[in-house]
């Protein structure tokens, strides 16, 4: 037997279904195969233990931080933290402009100083530069995966080279030759290239400075991505520096501060143009300082500029929370207080230097708002009563549901609770793998919560599809028109509780926030599943004879229809006269009665379309129509159909007309009016 | 009795049964009115809310799962520190909570370690919570701004998806009823008010517009073919879509409000105060006032919103005059609130039709021959058509 249409498209939407869980379970399963990911959820740190602040940014002089300023000082407290060697550590800026951090465990005073101190930007000239051969021979490998070009054999080759690097650093070190033996030696050979290639005023002014220490710190120097605290503490802006640029792996001894980042006004960044004023196709970032630092700037610059071109004692170092950004060459002195900074830069590199400068100009400092600590028995039990909430949620609800709608909540409405759970779990342990995502006690009551809206999407769309049974619709047909109806609301009134999620989230900072995000991915999902898995399987249903035939307890017999007062006796009326929602379906008995015999038939005490009589007397009276399609039909498509065929046997015999009473037993609505 | 629900269910459908929701619009506007004057003023009189430790600042300490849940202890253990008054509760079986004034870094230190050695109890059993004085500034500043974003997406969303401003502005009046007694219930219980409850509290509001959604899309529903019938008037057939979805708006409650139970229950008994028992709180709450609220004040609002319309006006009289000449001799006893036609025995019955037949098709003749209890109800002459043979 060919399948009908809806039968197909059900299938159809089944079969999505099923790819689209075996693609979520697959790629899951993938991730904690590869030890990415794990089956369960990631959990917040008040159900895990830890500690969680909200800080919230301060700035000295009362100035307004935007959102690059503060991103930029996440960044640094990001690598701060890390740098403490506190594992997963995390930092994220929530709701306007507040900071929360969460780590396991107490942080000690150190790191909460760490989280809370604002980061300097200097710019100081550059005495010395080496170059740390493993850094720099990563930074290169590195930038050469991300080159576009390269394909993947090509990509496979530097990755396993970077992994060497990583492994075996000392190897490399020991090719790197001219490094002198002792610090005695780098101590004298540093005096002595740099009193020769100095201006002697500038070497006189800093020669007290270059001890054996620093030549020894120079030679030794490691350049980590991070910083501890007492290193960052020893940086006098007075003394020289030894400091490296972790992107590159250039390590720097730089002379005492020139200019502070505070006399930066603004930076900016744009295309960069070449001598002839035409565009190089790179991009560039503007300095702008503030009178002081014009006058700061103007004199360094005057004084690098002295120096040969390509000498390390012609560029000038900006030093970020302890670290070189960038350090340029200068190519004249700028009197202007605008410095262009250009290096083949491109869009997205010359924009964040942009915008460290700009974070630089407006240190940030924060102050703890709010602090959490949460024992990690307490997290236990939290997420133990969560669980239970959850669980005695979903029984209570699973049980209201079958109290209501019987084998139809059995055989709906709980696959249904048991697909969405699954598909929820997965999806709140996929986003923990890709994006970090944790489940807090908030986003367990958002949870819970939605059982409820999600119940509701089938009490919508049950009450539908009663509601077309008792217009006089066979269920195949009421779960079609049904549809039609409940899918509008459906979507419609999850779009509000999306949009309530979306703006919750977006102003929401800290543990509730995790309520408004499973609030709204509980609502996505819900509507696929509504979609993909409810009304498919409805349809299917509808066509099983234990609910089409309204059996009992199939949630859609007569008496759980409330329509058995109905048939009790001749002369009762017809639901469909008096409802008046539809007109189409008000006039379905109109249009559709044509077997006066069946009126009085037992048979019709189910207000669903009896397949021996309705169908039958169908199909005898339009031949043409199959079956399938006229399942699909709406009441109005059946009712002109049946009225041509009315019309043309009219034409074909007038005097019919006399020789039938009028009656009105509507097979397809069953109503038993007839006397 | 799930068959009485789904008998009475059927009843409210066809309008055989009929609550007059519109009709008495004027004494659920006077409640609704009493309720909103009281809730605005029952804060003044009980000064203010019941703030949780987020919005005044402060430290607070959780010892869970200690077998001595001696209250003195607490107070002892902060009095000794910091000299201060905490105050000492026990939120639940086994877990006490401390709560104090704002400390500095050194002293929650000190004060937690007092805690741990009075109730006998390892560092893993003692969670503490510093709340600096801002913060709730911050929080309500931030919810406010949450609260007046979603109201306007929210308004114009309904509006676009209705295409009628009025309902937009009737769901959202009803919105406002639903915010303020709720936060009348919060003042007049003495409910702690925390982030939490605050954002439990805007969920209320998209669940609240979610009912409406679904009765305001009956509503429409039922009015689509309004002038194209005689049989009822404006106000009866909005009256029949909220009894329509009466069951289901019952129904969308219970659901709602199972799972939303069981984390009260879990969060307020078990647990103690904190996130769960919060959301809970103001979700149980708003779920009622807002189901309430669709049923006794959007949708009537909308009613009288709309009636007086001009078009909806001679619709109504029309169909009042009508109805004078169909129902004598009819046996029709009544008219339910939902426009439908009752006989002697309270059984719904049809309208008779029309007292002028309006169309040409000559089949009119023959039905106006039958008797009209045997046919079924054609409304407008095209869909008499196939009736005939």
């Amino acid at each position: 037997m060919a399948a009908s249409k809806p039968v197909r498209k059900a299938r159809a939407a089944l079969v999505v279904l099923f790819l689209l869980l075996l693609g979520m379970g697959g790629g899951l399963a993938y991730g904690v195969q590869q030890g990415h990911a794990q089956w369960a959820p990631l959990l917040a740190l008040d159900l895990e233990g830890g500690t969680q602040m909200v800080l919230s940014p301060q700035v000295e002089s009362g100035e307004e931080i935007d959102d690059d300023q503060l991103n930029q000082a996440v960044e640094i407290i990001r690598q701060r933290v890390d740098g403490t060697g506190v594992a997963e550590a995390e930092i994220a800026v929530q709701g306007a402009e507040n900071v929360v951090v969460g780590m396991p465990g107490v942080p000690d005073e150190q790191t909460r100083e760490l989280i809370q101190a604002s980061a300097a930007m200097e710019f100081r000239s550059v005495l010395e530069v080496r170059r740390d051969p493993v850094l720099a021979q990563r930074a290169e490998l590195q930038a050469l995966l991300e080159s576009p070009e390269l394909d993947d054999e090509q990509r496979a080759v530097v990755e396993e080279q970077l992994e060497a690097l990583s492994e075996d650093p000392e190897q490399e070190q020991l090719e790197d030759e001219e490094a002198p033996a002792s610090p005695e030696e780098a101590h004298a050979e540093l005096l002595e290239t740099l009193s020769s290639q100095m201006a002697p005023d500038d070497f006189a002014e800093i020669e007290d400075h270059l001890t054996e220490e620093l030549a020894a710190e120079f030679l030794d120097y490691e350049c980590r991505p991070d910083l501890t605290i007492e290193d960052r503490e020893a940086q006098d802006p007075d003394l020289p520096l030894v400091t490296c640029n972790p992107d590159t792996g250039d390590i720097f001894i730089l002379g005492p501060v020139d200019v502070d980042g505070d006399y930066i006004n603004d930076a900016s960044w744009g295309t960069e143009q070449g001598p002839t004023g035409m565009a190089t196709g790179y991009y560039e970032t503007v300095i702008h300082f503030d009178s002081t630092g014009t006058e700061l700037f103007r004199e360094a610059s005057t004084r690098l500029y002295g120096y040969p071109q390509g000498t390390p004692q012609n560029r000038f170092a900006i030093v970020l929370d302890g670290h070189v950004i960038v350090a340029p060459n200068m190519l004249s002195p700028i009197t202007d207080g605008n410095a262009r900074v250009t290096g083949e830069y491109t869009d997205a590199e010359a924009r964040n230097l942009a915008e460290q400068l700009r974070y630089g100009s407006l240190p940030i400092s924060f102050q703890i708002e709010s602090e959490q600590q949460i024992s990690a028995t307490l997290g236990a039990e939290q997420l133990r009563m969560g669980l239970l909430a959850g669980i005695i949620g979903l029984l209570l609800t699973a049980g209201y549901a079958i109290y209501q709608y019987r084998s139809l909540a059995l055989a709906v409405t709980i696959p249904s609770l048991v697909v969405v759970a699954l598909i929820t779990w997965w999806a709140l342990s996929l986003l923990g793998w890709s994006d970090g995502y944790r489940l807090s006690m908030a986003g367990i009551a958002g949870l819970i919560l939605s059982i409820g809206l999600t119940a509701d999407s089938f009490v919508v769309y049950f009450e539908r599809v009663k509601d077309e049974l008792r217009e006089g619709r066979s269920l195949a047909g009421a779960v079609e028109a049904g549809w039609s109806r409940a899918r509008r609301t459906i979507l419609a009134s999850k779009a509000v509780n999306v949009l309530a999620a979306v703006v919750l989230y977006m102003v929401a900072v800290g543990n509730v926030r995790g309520f408004a995000f499973t609030l709204g991915l509980t609502a996505l999902i819900d509507v696929i599943l509504v979609f993909l898995f409810t009304h498919p399987l409805m349809q299917l249903l509808a066509r099983r004879k234990f609910f089409a035939s309204g059996k009992r307890f199939s949630g859609l017999s007569a008496q759980e229809l409330g329509v058995d007062v109905l048939y009790k006796g001749a002369g009762r009326f017809a639901r469909s006269n008096v409802v008046y929602s539809d007109q189409a379906a008000a006039a379905v008995g109109a249009g559709e009665n044509v077997d006066t015999e069946n009126d009085a038939a037992p048979a019709t005490d189910v207000p669903t379309a009896e397949p021996r009589s309705a169908a039958a007397d169908r199909k005898a009276e339009l031949p043409d129509i199959p079956e399938e399609e006229w399942a699909r039909m709406t009441i109005a498509e059946r009712r002109k159909a049946r009225r041509e065929v009315e019309l043309a046997r009219r034409e074909a015999e007038p005097a019919r007309k006399e020789a039938e009473p009028a009656s009105s037993s509507s097979s397809e609505s069953t109503e038993g009016d007839q006397r | 009795m799930a068959a009485g629900f789904a008998k009475a269910g059927n009843q409210l459908y066809t309008g055989e049964r009929s609550y007059p929701f519109v009709q008495r619009s004027n004494l659920w506007f006077i409640i609704a009115a009493l309720l909103l004057v009281a809730s605005i003023a029952i804060p003044f009189f009980r000064g203010g809310f019941n703030f949780g430790i987020e919005f005044t600042g402060g430290s607070e300490f959780t010892i869970s799962q200690t077998e001595n849940t001696d209250i003195s202890i607490g107070e002892d253990a902060v009095a000794e520190v910091s000299g201060q008054e905490a105050t000492v509760t026990n939120i639940a079986e086994s877990t006490i909570r401390v709560q104090t004034e704002q400390l500095d870094d050194e002293q929650t230190l000190e004060v937690g370690q007092a805690l741990q050695e009075g109730y006998g109890v390892g560092a893993d059993q003692v969670s503490s919570t510093f709340i600096g004085p801002v913060w709730g500034e911050h929080i309500t500043q931030q919810m406010v701004i949450g609260l007046v974003v979603f109201l306007v997406l929210v308004t114009l969303y309904m509006a676009f998806y209705f295409r009628t401003w009025k309902m937009s502005v009737a769901a959202i009046g009803g919105l406002g009823f639903v915010v303020v007694v709720t936060q009348g219930i919060y003042s007049a219980t003495g409910f702690e008010v925390t982030p939490s409850a605050i954002i439990g509290f805007l969920t209320i509001l998209s669940y609240a517009l979610y009912d409406t959604m679904v009765v305001f899309d009956k509503i429409r529903e039922n009015l689509a073919p309004l002038q194209e019938q005689k049989d009822q008037t404006f106000t009866e057939r909005v009256n029949l879509a909220i009894n329509q979805t009466l069951v289901r708006s019952v129904n969308t409650s219970v659901v709602g409000i199972l799972p939303v139970g069981s984390i009260l229950f879990i969060g307020a008994w078990l647990l103690g105060a904190g996130t769960l028992r919060d959301i809970a709180l103001a979700l149980f709450t708003g779920i009622i006032v807002g189901t309430i609220a669709t049923i006794f004040v959007q949708a009537p609002l909308y009613a009288r919103m709309r009636r007086g319309d001009a078009d909806i006006r001679s619709h109504t009289e029309e169909v009042l005059a009508l109805r004078q000449e169909r129902i004598q001799d009819s046996g029709i006893e009544q008219i339910t609130f939902s426009g439908t036609p009752l006989n002697s025995q309270g059984q719904p019955v049809a309208f008779p039709p029309l007292p002028e037949p309006e169309a040409e098709e000559p089949e009119h003749e023959d039905l106006e021959v039958l008797d009209w209890d045997a046919v079924l109800a054609p409304e407008t002459p095209e869909s008499s058509g196939g009736e005939q043979r």
